[in-house]
């Protein structure tokens, strides 16, 4: 072995074990950043024998209160100034917003939000059912507001509903009810909500929806709307293939990327000598 | 008897027949027997049977789930084994044989090249070339003009005086899609109202218009426009001036402070305006204002016209940017 060969091992030892010790940090930070939920929540230590209205109030102050503030008033100027020291808004005020708000909040685990300003989105509950209850009944105390609607779709007609859901919905929720975007939103599925939520949310008018009072849309009207999104849930796909129910684009994209492919390819076959 | 007769002498004229062609010599050469090959023919078809037969089953079967599907499934079923069958008789079963055929060699020379002398030779000699060819030209394009003429269906090119019309004036009342007129109380914030003139048609272009209350010290109006907005209360036409789809979508702000401002948007394109500083466009391919409606409130307190629009309603034309709308 040569003296320069020598070296090179050498050498070659502690450098290799550095990448192998960098490799071993980085795989085991990354991984328990990943184990890490995106957003911890904060339960009491003996969650179970508590009452409801204590467990309602802890949770409040654990996991709402950076945002809507310790007394439900929320947290912020409304109007954002920039410059250091500044406050932007963090979270309205839940004073008046009533048991249908946060119902509707929790159950479509909308909250809590990891940041304040993100658009807030559908997914399972974070907290379990009798955590939201806790919740939902502290938020209702915080002022006089709207309970948890309980909608009808079964006193409602289809066919109005389609109607006003092509008025009033149509044109952000699209009239399948599969959603889609907008100027600086996310535009949500409505089909797989529940009928209260559905009620819930056309009562708020979340993010950037409008909302929609009793005037506009009375409580039958909206048993209608909701009667005609549970038919939009299960459409009928008489050819066995929906293709998102979204219209004759992705149809089309169908016939011409996998029909027409199919068919060429075919005829090329056909078309070959044996040999 | 004599039916039967008949047919046993054309049975046997036919194999007399059959058998003389045997004798004759062949003009295509036999194949190779492919057994295999036949047997794959016969399998396929039969599939293609048996899927057939399963259509007929599907379709007296009432009771079952995804009929339509199984239908489909199973006609195309038949008809794909059908024609794999005979894909595979084309290929494996008929004899192929290549022929080249040449051209043939041109037969007569001279009288092509005589001909072509004729061609040539019979064209009388042209001494006004250019009034001919002037004429060609005003007969094309004028061909051309004919042809284009039926474009100006599209729209009007030349008078454009009633894009200009719209039917509101002052003191026309806002009423909602039944007839019954707004008032300004019932004009909550966080929501938006479609309104049609009192009176005119809804169909016309510049009838629709949306209704949004905002904060009073949230507009950003221009100056020559303060008094449009009693209330906090602005009206903009309901035409998108981009392509003229319907300005459906209101998108507001739930927490002003954190979330994007109130806008109106076309669910078309996206064009996207500002109803607190006079329609500007804030997103998308509209190359100009919404036209903003100006409001008044009445004594008992309803909604009314205070002019015209700011702008001609619709997508964009040929001086759009010039005049103000006219009343009709």
């Amino acid at each position: 072995m040569t003296l320069s060969r020598l070296r090179a091992r050498a050498l070659g030892r502690p450098g290799r074990r550095v990448i192998w010790a960098l490799a071993a940090t980085v795989a085991l930070g990354g991984g328990v950043a990943e184990a890490q939920p995106p957003i911890g929540i904060v339960r009491p230590a003996h969650e179970q024998g508590q009452p409801l209205s204590l467990l309602g109030r802890e949770l409040y102050a654990g996991n709402c209160a950076s945002c809507h503030g310790i007394d439900g008033r929320g947290v912020g100027s409304l109007a954002p100034q920039r410059g250091v020291g500044a406050v932007k808004g963090l979270g309205p005020s839940l004073r008046g917003v009533g048991a249908l708000a946060a119902d509707f909040y929790l159950r479509t685990g909308r909250m809590p939000l990891e940041r304040s300003g993100k658009q807030a989105s559908r997914q399972g509950p974070q907290f379990n059912e009798r955590e939201i209850e806790a919740l939902v009944a502290y938020v209702a105390s915080l002022g006089q507001g709207p309970p948890v609607p309980q909608p009808h779709p079964e006193r409602g007609s289809v066919a109005a509903g389609l109607h006003l859901f092509t008025e009033h919905c149509a044109g952000c929720h699209q009239v399948a009810g599969e959603g889609g975007v907008l100027t600086g939103a996310r535009v949500p599925l409505v089909k797989h909500s529940s009928p209260a939520q559905i009620a819930e949310a056309v009562r708020i008018g979340p993010f950037l929806m409008p909302r929609f009072s009793r005037r506009q849309i009375s409580d039958r009207q909206l048993d209608s709307i909701i009667a005609y999104v549970r038919l939009a849930d299960a459409p009928v796909d008489r050819g066995g293939w929906g293709i998102g129910h979204l219209g004759p684009i992705p149809e089309g994209m169908v016939t011409w990327l996998i029909a027409v492919v199919l068919l060429v390819g075919v005829c090329v076959l056909l078309g070959r000598r044996l040999s | 008897m004599r039916w039967l007769r008949a047919a046993a002498v054309a049975l046997l004229g036919a194999l007399g027949l059959a058998r003389g062609a045997g004798r004759r010599e062949r003009v295509v050469q036999p194949g190779e027997p492919a057994p295999r090959s036949e047997l794959v023919v016969a399998a396929l078809l039969l599939g293609a049977a048996a899927c057939a037969v399963a259509f007929c089953v599907f379709y007296a079967t009432d009771s079952l789930g995804h009929q339509t599907q199984l239908l489909g499934l199973s006609l195309g079923g038949a008809l794909a084994l059908l024609s794999a069958a005979l894909i595979v008789t084309g290929k494996r079963l008929v004899v192929e044989e290549e022929l080249e055929e040449d051209y043939p060699e041109p037969e007569s020379p001279d009288e092509q090249e005589q001909v072509t002398a004729i061609v040539r030779e019979s064209a009388r000699p042209l001494t006004r070339k250019r009034l001919l060819a002037g004429a060609a030209g005003v007969a094309g394009t004028a061909l051309g003009a004919a042809l284009i003429t039926p474009a100006l269906s599209l729209g009007p090119a030349l008078d454009t005086e009633s894009l200009y019309d719209a039917p509101w004036r002052r003191g026309t009342r806002l009423v909602g899609e039944r007839g019954t007129p707004y008032r300004a109380a019932g004009i909550e914030t966080g929501t938006f109202y479609t309104a049609f003139p009192e009176g005119a048609d809804p169909e016309e272009l510049g009838s629709p218009v949306v209704v949004v209350r905002l904060d009073p010290a949230a507009l950003a109006l221009p100056a020559e426009r303060a008094r449009w907005a009693p209330d906090g209360i602005v009206a903009y036409s309901k035409v998108c001036t981009h392509a003229g789809c319907a300005v459906a979508i209101y998108r507001k702000p739930l927490f002003a402070p954190a979330e994007p401002r109130p806008a109106l948007v076309c669910p078309c394109h996206y064009s996207t305006f500002d109803p607190a500083a006079g329609g500007k466009v804030l997103f998308g391919p509209a190359g100009r204002a919404l036209p903003q409606l100006p409001l008044e409130i009445d004594a008992t307190g309803q909604l009314r016209a205070a002019g015209n629009f700011s702008g001609p309603v619709g997508p964009s034309f040929w001086g759009v940017r010039t005049r103000r709308p006219r009343s009709t």
